[in-house]
């Protein structure tokens, strides 16, 4: 008998994960968005639903089987019954991810029977939310009826927590709130620093005192729950030694479309200079993935420098992600910093080291910390015209 | 919760969040969950194919023991179904 249960070994001839982000419009103003900073230039160019629906044919076709539906927040759109029933139908594995914000009984019921795979619920702000949790407003109780609507539906509640210097310490509470509304999953990760993040890094890197004690929290109440819930506590990669595999590679396995049909290698790459990336009304998916000069700039090896080039981890980490090395380094061709073999790595222990230090309490934070809104895009957008 | 021991008698089901498909890219049967996929290869996906939320454990093995007359694939069944079963790909229905 065959082996069974293996990953496959051969390498794919397309993506197998396409991630749509069907708008960046959002009715939130989470300071650690990883959506571009200048994501209001795409409210005028967003692609129809048939753009979006040649675009999962044609990955599909790839050999693409798991399509996720985000944004911004992807309910804004009115389209996205169609896009599940359609992608579902294709073949799909389709995961929806939003803050809630949106979902009703007709809408939920519709992705049901369209053949929605998962739904994957996200915190918004949580300073906020958390203080309306602690005095039982609003919007813990809208995100209540929604993670019962999805209950209702039969599906698992999986809840992503954005945790960040100034809701760490309100780990007790946050497990109360999860278990309270009954969820099944809960990942517990700390915001990466790109985009609407690293201008607010500083406000939201927690101290290791911070991310012990989060860590410990996280551990009691596993004890304390056993299986009913699923905890997964995710570090900042700045306290790692070696980067992160970042989406297992550039080009490999992961495929990401923006509102404007810009075809990316991942979320952030939008950023990185020098790269004229593809735009899905212009090209297929299959030109787009395995010919365009951006999908091949940073696949395999051979753009690695030293010391990835001659470094055992390069198979495995693949010298962390582009993006952290141009933002940081200057150059996406460099290690990842992360990297203690880093001749930048520096510009990480500087950030931990400056995060240690005493910081001003959250009510004095909160009017100068950036909030990703389309006001604060478009003046980004000025700025840089 | 599922039962630690496999039941042999109680039709089996795909787990609610699985799907099960043929990839033609992968040239392979495979079982797709939230985020990710399990390729099933040759006989593995040949039995899961049977899984329909009617047959069982002796079922499924009859049945195949009737397709391939002469071959003793009794084991190599069980052994995938326990382990499919173990990974809580597959469930017992009351």
């Amino acid at each position: 008998m065959e082996k069974i249960g293996s990953v496959p070994t051969i390498k794919p001839k397309g993506p197998l994960w396409v991630n749509a982000e069907i708008t960046y419009k959002c009715p939130l103003h989470c300071v650690f968005c990883y959506n571009p900073l200048d994501y209001a230039s795409t409210f005028k160019s967003e692609l129809s639903t048939d753009d979006w629906l040649k675009v999962f044919r044609q990955s599909r076709d790839l050999g693409a089987v798991q399509l996720g539906i985000s944004g911004g927040e992807p309910l804004m759109r009115d389209d996205v019954e169609i896009m599940v029933s359609e992608a579902s139908q294709m073949g799909y594995y389709v995961n929806l991810l939003t803050s809630g914000i949106g979902l009703t009984e007709k809408r939920i019921s519709a992705f049901k029977e369209g053949g929605l795979g998962q739904i994957q619920l996200s915190f918004q702000d949580s300073t906020k939310e958390l203080n309306d949790f602690l005095s039982s407003t609003k919007t813990f109780e809208l995100k209540s009826k929604v993670a019962k609507l999805i209950k209702e539906h039969d599906y698992p509640m999986v809840l992503n927590v954005v945790l960040h210097r100034l809701n760490i310490d309100h780990m007790d509470q946050i497990l109360e709130m999860a278990e309270a509304m009954g969820a099944d999953h809960v990942e517990l990760a700390n915001s990466q620093y790109y985009a609407w993040a690293l201008k607010n890094r500083s406000y939201l890197m927690p101290s290791e005192e911070q991310l012990r004690k989060a860590e410990e929290t996280t551990n009691r109440f596993r004890e304390k729950i056993g299986n009913k819930m699923k905890l997964y506590f995710i570090v900042p990669d700045y306290y790692a030694n070696r980067p992160k595999a970042c989406m297992n590679g550039w080009g490999s396995v992961f495929l990401n479309v923006a509102p404007d049909g810009l075809a990316l290698p991942c979320h952030e790459a939008r950023m990185l200079p020098g790269l004229t990336f593809p735009n899905v009304r212009d090209h297929d998916m299959e030109w787009i993935w395995n010919e365009s000069p951006a999908f091949n700039a940073y696949r395999g090896e051979s753009w690695m420098k030293e010391p990835c080039r001659s470094c055992d981890d390069r198979t495995k980490d693949f010298g962390g992600c582009r993006c952290q090395a141009f933002q940081l380094t200057g150059d996406a061709t460099n290690t990842d910093p992360v990297c203690d073999k880093s001749e930048h790595h520096h510009v990480i222990t500087e950030q931990v080291e400056l995060a240690q230090k005493p910081q001003p309490p959250a009510a004095d934070i909160k009017p100068i910390i950036f909030y990703r809104d389309d006001k604060n895009s478009k003046a980004l957008i000025a700025e840089n015209s | 919760m599922s039962d630690p021991i496999l039941v042999k008698d109680r039709p089996l089901s795909l787990q609610k969040q699985f799907r099960f498909q043929w990839e033609p890219a992968q040239e392979s049967y495979v079982l797709l969950y939230p985020e990710g996929l399990i390729k099933l290869p040759g006989s593995s996906g040949e039995i899961m194919k049977l899984i329909d939320g009617s047959k069982s454990v002796d079922e499924i093995i009859a049945y195949l023991e009737e397709q391939f007359p002469g071959v003793d694939l009794k084991n190599d069944v069980l052994d995938f179904l326990e382990h499919a079963y173990g990974k809580n790909w597959i469930c017992t229905n009351d």
